[in-house]
């Protein structure tokens, strides 16, 4: 008898019944328009958290600069919805908008990946400063898209629906990518660069493969973001918006698929329900921050994750060697 | 003997120090080579030029012919080269698994796109590098300590991991740095009937640098003995515990080696 549980189909199977709930539970008016403002925030920023996690929880940099690729991510497809093709039809339009965002920050990050191959930890966390700098204070000097006063008029397309498809695109690439060949590389640079390379990993490509997944992520939620609000300027992409999605990383633990979407689910949530605190609400999740720091350095889910979330694959394997345990005790008694 | 690796007038200079100089030497297919030396004599730093993690100042490295200075450590090691570390350095957070498919997976033909979508292609190379080393595990009786975090293991266990991670790459030529540090005698005498099963087993080519005289004497082939970066004797084990220059590199004063 086959555990239904453990089934490689049930995953796709539940995703794909989340995609239809997602459709549908809109359109029944049971989600009044704040529900579903939440809904999509929790999503994008699962989106940014899991993609920042990649450099800075599985491949142990630290990247500030995320908020650089969200906004060219954003500008971009906000450029092509709003000022290049106004009247195409959305359903078109959309998809292609928030793919050409992430591409072009994902060719942003060919050249913060390039430089990261001679530059670690400290000096490379300044290199992503400055990377985040530039994209700011560029954007404020480009009349075409408003400055600083920033992009007005952006048509709301960011419904439920594909909030969630995105997200489990991202979660399902970057996945893929963490279990495979280029993934286990990362963790090898995170552990320990020198024998990575001397074990035969290209580090190059791995940071490159991790840098450039990254800020397509990155630029992927910043369009679904600028078609949220509906309105984007420069000073939304600070560092304030970097540190925000740090904050979900380490609170939802590095190098976890499942903790990426559980610190972007607990912020998202508790900003909004501390609100009535007003001010206060300031201080409660900086307080938990510190708290977790001391007891939880890694996060909630650091280093581990939901076996669902894991390759079939690396499933099985693990039920194999578990099998074996038990026979070598066995013969052993 | 055909001859597997060679360097000739290799220098590194750090600085004003010559941490090597001038030094030529090679090593024959099959055999086992040892290098002594006293404390910085520049063997570690050796075993750093021609892993390729530093560039050489000047001369040139041969790999089976070919001219390997200047390659990444990463083509090197893809070329044949592996090595281990003298204070072990293995991925700790990763489980034991992780650890040799890192090093076995650097020979898999699978591109970025192919990982990030999981393509058919992908999963059947994700499949191979699991069963080839898983098997490499069983042979080395680490097979159900598979899943665990290589951190946790014992010192002696980790030690043995970072040898198996190194044949994962399916080498010619494994370079040994101090592979008895911290092991007592008996552990040592294990140690190098392990590695003498090792060096059959898998038709390889070891140099091996170390501290303990008996486990040198009894495993090398021939050995090269560095003092200052410099090579000050070589030959076969009995004629180079006679020498007097490497007795006195040693003992600073006439006497005897063990």
């Amino acid at each position: 008898m086959t555990d239904w549980t453990k089934s490689r189909y049930l995953p796709p199977v539940v995703l794909f019944a989340g995609l239809i709930i997602t459709v549908i539970l809109p359109a029944t008016g049971l989600l009044n328009d704040y529900l579903q403002f939440v809904l999509v925030s929790v999503a994008i920023n699962a989106i940014l958290c899991v993609s920042l996690n990649l450099v800075n929880g599985w491949m142990g940099e630290f990247s500030v600069g995320h908020a650089g690729f969200m906004a060219l991510g954003a500008y971009a497809s906000a450029i092509l919805t709003v000022k290049l093709f106004p009247a195409a039809p959305d359903i078109l339009l959309f998809p292609i908008a928030v793919l050409i965002g992430g591409c072009v920050a994902g060719l942003a990050g060919i050249p913060v990946g390039i430089l990261s191959f001679k530059t670690r930890g400290d000096y490379l966390a300044i290199i992503t400063l400055a990377f985040l700098m530039i994209v700011k204070s560029g954007l404020e000097n480009i009349p075409y898209t408003g400055g600083p006063r920033g992009l007005l008029g952006i048509p709301r397309l960011t419904t439920v629906a594909w909030a969630y498809f995105w997200c489990v695109v991202a979660f399902w690439v970057i996945r893929n990518l963490v279990y495979s060949k280029y993934g286990r590389g990362i963790a090898a640079i995170r552990e320990d660069e020198i024998a990575a390379e001397a074990m035969g990993v290209n580090t190059r490509t791995a940071k490159l493969v991790a840098f450039v997944t990254s800020s397509f992520f990155a630029g992927v939620a910043g369009a679904l973001f600028a078609h949220q609000l509906q309105f984007i300027n420069p000073s939304s992409f600070d560092i304030l918006k970097s540190t925000e999605i740090l904050v979900m990383v380490y609170l939802g633990g590095v190098a976890s698929l499942g903790g990426s979407f559980l610190g972007a689910g607990v912020v998202t949530i508790l900003t909004q329900c501390l609100q009535p605190l007003g001010t206060w609400r300031m201080v409660v999740l900086p307080a938990l921050l510190v708290l977790l720091m001391l007891f939880r350095p890694a996060g909630i889910m650091g280093y581990r994750d939901w076996n669902w979330l894991k390759p079939h694959l690396s499933l099985k394997l693990r039920s194999k060697t578990e099998n074996k345990n038990e026979n070598g005790k066995e013969t052993v008694s | 003997m055909s001859l597997l690796l060679e360097t000739r007038n290799l220098t590194r200079q750090f600085g004003g120090l010559c941490a090597i100089g001038d030094l030529s030497l090679s090593v024959n297919r099959r055999e086992i080579l040892g290098v002594i030396g006293p404390n910085g004599a520049g063997k570690t730093t050796l075993f750093n030029l021609l892993t390729g993690i530093y560039p050489p100042s000047s001369g040139e490295i041969l790999l089976d012919g070919r001219s390997i200075a200047g390659l990444r450590p990463s083509e090197i090691a893809r070329l044949g080269m592996a090595r281990t570390f003298q204070n072990i350095r293995l991925f700790r957070q990763l489980s034991v698994l992780e650890n040799v498919r890192i090093a076995y997976d650097s020979g898999l033909l699978c591109s970025p796109p192919d990982a990030l979508l999981q393509t058919p292609r992908s999963r059947l190379r994700e499949r191979e590098s699991i069963e080839a080393s898983l098997e490499l595990l069983e042979l080395f009786q680490l097979g159900s300590l598979a899943q665990d975090r290589a951190g946790d293991l014992s010192y002696g266990a980790q030690r043995r991991l970072e040898i198996v991670r190194a044949l994962a790459l399916k080498p010619t030529l494994l370079l040994l740095d101090e592979p008895a540090a911290g092991m007592n005698p008996s552990e040592a005498m294990q140690l190098t009937d392990f590695l003498r099963w090792v060096h059959g087993k898998f038709s390889l080519t070891i140099v091996l640098i170390e501290h303990h005289m008996q486990m040198v004497m009894a495993l090398c082939d021939r050995i090269e003995v560095l003092e200052f970066g410099v090579r000050i004797a070589g030959g076969k084990p009995d004629e180079v515990k006679a020498n007097p220059r490497v007795v006195k590199a040693y003992l600073g004063t006439e006497g005897e080696l063990p």
